[in-house]
């Protein structure tokens, strides 16, 4: 047996950020007005290009425009949230995202305008971007702040938590054999949502061609469900309509050309199930089980000016379709796009999953916040709404830290086992039958084929759900089998873990609301129907072993603080 | 869909392993010196940063059988805010598209 010692690193800041993508870079762009506090970001790939805006972003989804109000874009994400969103959280984002976007402007994002200077709109809630380089632009904010210090390739596992407060994090380096403990008055979690849970539409050689980014596993949830956090809404899962094969975005066609969805038979469906994000996956997935399938973007009335379009738009957000459309000789002008509906994800910056948080996004940790994607209870971020959280986070903090509540809680601070123990364990292994590839092929086809997968059209029971959680959990048994040649296969393994943990959460979840909320997002076949008992959050703590859960109340517009449950 | 770097036209200056929001490109020492190689092709998620970054454009970008591709490979010419996106077939039949970056898309 090896025996790996891992180099120590004791690092301490005021404000820990967990993750520098999209409302994390925000987060710290927005605490470098806060001279006197020291900030460190830590990002377990490089902030240039980390997170969902890797590729780029095609528009800019959350803007509020044509006479509209934010009390209109709340509105508009209770519709498509069937009711569960909380208002308040949902306000102080709408309230915020014309003013971030024009601060993007102002980072040199290309926004389109008209002769008057005006964003040229589509619809009353998106304006068009040369969104490429925006995370270059978000990382050139982080790297301008002179109290702001950004540890890449740092990979964070655990809270640090005492009595209920967080006062910092462990993790490891993914280049070299570092391991580091920070200790932080204040923990910013923005670690984004999960991909890879289920098995993804291209299971093979494609693996990683998915909607969401692969290297989003959950973490951040995951850290918060072992340390007590509660979690809201996860079983409110988020499933894209696709095009197939790519997984490129369909929003562009069908909204951008004013392409309809048809089945095979030419029968235009979508005026038959409604045009909600869940009614659009829900109508093709039941069109294709009835045989009228494939279903398809019929794009073959669009210009040779508008293929054009397409092709630039694409290649500045998802240029597979772009290559898929040259390589095969036949453009969308001459061929329908064929659509499909991804693998579910949990991601709180589209449906209201994730850290159950107060309007001024701390969590039930004390001194822990959230922000982005792995923030609960306000559906339809978007990437200015991800923003505007950061923002709202970030004065938080400032605020939590000025009053100095971080001492309220301060006391003895027991320091358990530190988190590099398990880290060597893993690197000082002999390798045996198992490894974390093996054992995240299994975690995802558990899930497809018993949590509501592609398999069965999202659909799951009672009965499947527990035989899911029974499997899921002997895969967690596995975990200390896995052997690490070194860092980056670390990473690999605390990957899988952290999306076995939020697996576990998401099957509590999904057992827990007996209903059929959102079609597709969660397909209930014991409850096919809405019921009126839905009408609340579903709610979750990991306690003692097992997980709890809470049906708390809609919360309607104000303040909302916490309270014990 | 992924990635392959061409080993003849890398000169090893990391810029790529840095872009890749996944930690999947390494460099590694060899008979011709430091290259940038990929861990895993499988892994790759195709946002196309490294490419970006790649001073020498040495990163082709190809879509796998899976998902219908038949042997073309795209790359990356920056020039000043353009980028030339050049597909080469695999009949060896070329197209290119230009992308000004400072104007936004149309849709």
């Amino acid at each position: 047996m090896k025996n790996v010692k891992l180099k120590r690193s004791r690092l301490e800041t005021d404000v820990l950020i967990i993750g520098g993508g999209t409302a994390g870079c925000y987060a710290a762009i927005k605490l470098g007005a806060e001279k006197e506090l020291r900030v460190l970001v830590a990002e377990k790939a490089n902030i240039e290009r980390s997170g969902c805006l890797a590729a780029g972003v095609n528009a800019l989804n959350a803007y509020i425009s044509n006479g509209h109000t934010p009390a209109d874009y709340v509105e508009y994400a209770r519709k498509d949230a069937e009711g569960i969103i909380r208002d308040d959280l949902m306000m102080t984002i709408a309230e915020s995202v014309n003013e971030v976007t024009e601060d993007l402007e102002r980072r040199g994002l290309v926004i389109l305008k008209d002769e008057s200077g005006n964003y040229v709109t589509r619809g009353w809630r998106n304006v068009k971007i040369n969104g490429e380089n925006i995370k270059p632009l978000l990382a050139k904010g982080v790297r301008e702040q002179n109290n702001v210090t950004v540890l890449n390739h740092v990979n964070i596992t655990d809270l640090k938590v005492t009595d209920g407060t967080v006062h910092g994090a462990w993790g490891f380096s993914v280049r070299d054999l570092t391991a580091y403990d920070i200790e932080a008055r204040a923990v910013l979690i923005a670690t984004g949502g999960a991909a890879g849970l289920y098995r993804p539409n291209n299971p093979g050689f494609s693996r990683h061609k998915m909607w969401y980014p692969p290297f989003n596993t959950g973490a951040g949830y995951a850290m918060g469900i072992r340390a007590g956090a509660e979690m809201t809404t996860l079983e409110h899962r988020f499933i894209a309509l696709r095009c197939k094969d790519t997984i490129a975005p369909t929003g562009t066609i069908a909204q951008g050309v004013g392409a309809k969805q048809v089945n095979a038979r030419g029968e235009i469906y979508e005026t038959k199930y409604g045009l909600t994000t869940p009614q659009r996956i829900f109508g093709t997935v039941e069109e294709n089980r009835k045989g009228n399938g494939p279903c398809y973007l019929d794009t073959r009335h669009i210009t040779a000016e508008q293929q054009g379009n397409l092709y630039h738009a694409y290649l500045n957000m998802a240029p597979a379709q772009t290559l898929k459309w040259i390589e095969s000789g036949k453009g969308p002008k001459e061929q329908p796009v064929e659509v499909e509906g991804t693998e579910p994800y949990v991601v709180g910056g589209h449906t209201a999953s994730g850290f159950w948080v107060d309007t001024k996004r701390e969590t039930t940790v004390h001194g822990l916040f959230a922000a982005g994607d792995v923030a609960g209870g306000a559906p339809q971020k978007y990437v200015t709404g991800a923003l505007a959280e950061g923002e709202i986070a970030a004065e938080a903090l400032a605020g939590y830290l000025v009053a100095g509540r971080d001492k309220e809680a301060l006391g003895d601070r027991r320091e358990d086992a530190p988190a590099w123990t398990d880290y060597e364990a893993y690197l000082s292994h002999e390798p045996g039958n198992l490894t974390a590839e093996q054992l995240e092929e299994a975690m995802q086809k558990v899930m497809d084929e018993y949590a509501g997968g592609i398999h069965t059209d999202y659909r799951y029971n009672k009965s499947r759900l527990e035989l899911a959680d029974e499997q899921i959990k002997h895969l967690e048994s596995l975990l200390p089998q896995l052997a690490a040649d070194g860092p980056y296969e670390l990473l690999k393994i605390y990957e899988l873990r952290e999306r076995l943990t939020v697996c576990r959460a998401l099957i509590a979840h999904l057992l827990a609301r007996r209903e059929t909320r959102w079609h597709t997002f969660g397909e209930n076949a014991d409850y096919p129907e809405q019921s009126p008992e839905g009408c609340c959050y579903i709610n979750s703590r990991w306690e003692n072993g097992s997980f709890h859960i809470y049906r708390r109340p809609l919360v309607k517009g104000g303040h909302y603080e916490h309270t014990h449950p | 869909m992924s990635i392959r770097i061409h080993e003849d036209r890398c000169i090893g200056c990391g810029r790529c392993t840095e872009a890749c929001p996944g930690n999947l490109i390494l460099l590694q020492d060899g008979p011709s010196g430091r290259k940038a190689k990929i861990r895993e092709v499988r892994d790759c998620w195709g946002c196309t940063a490294c490419m970006k970054e790649c001073p020498v454009s040495a990163i082709g970008y190809f879509l796998g059988a899976d998902l219908g591709g038949s042997g073309s490979t795209m790359t990356i010419h920056k020039e000043g805010h353009y980028y030339h996106w050049h597909i080469r077939k695999a009949d060896q039949q070329e197209v290119t598209i230009t992308i000004d970056r400072e104007n936004a898309n149309q849709y």
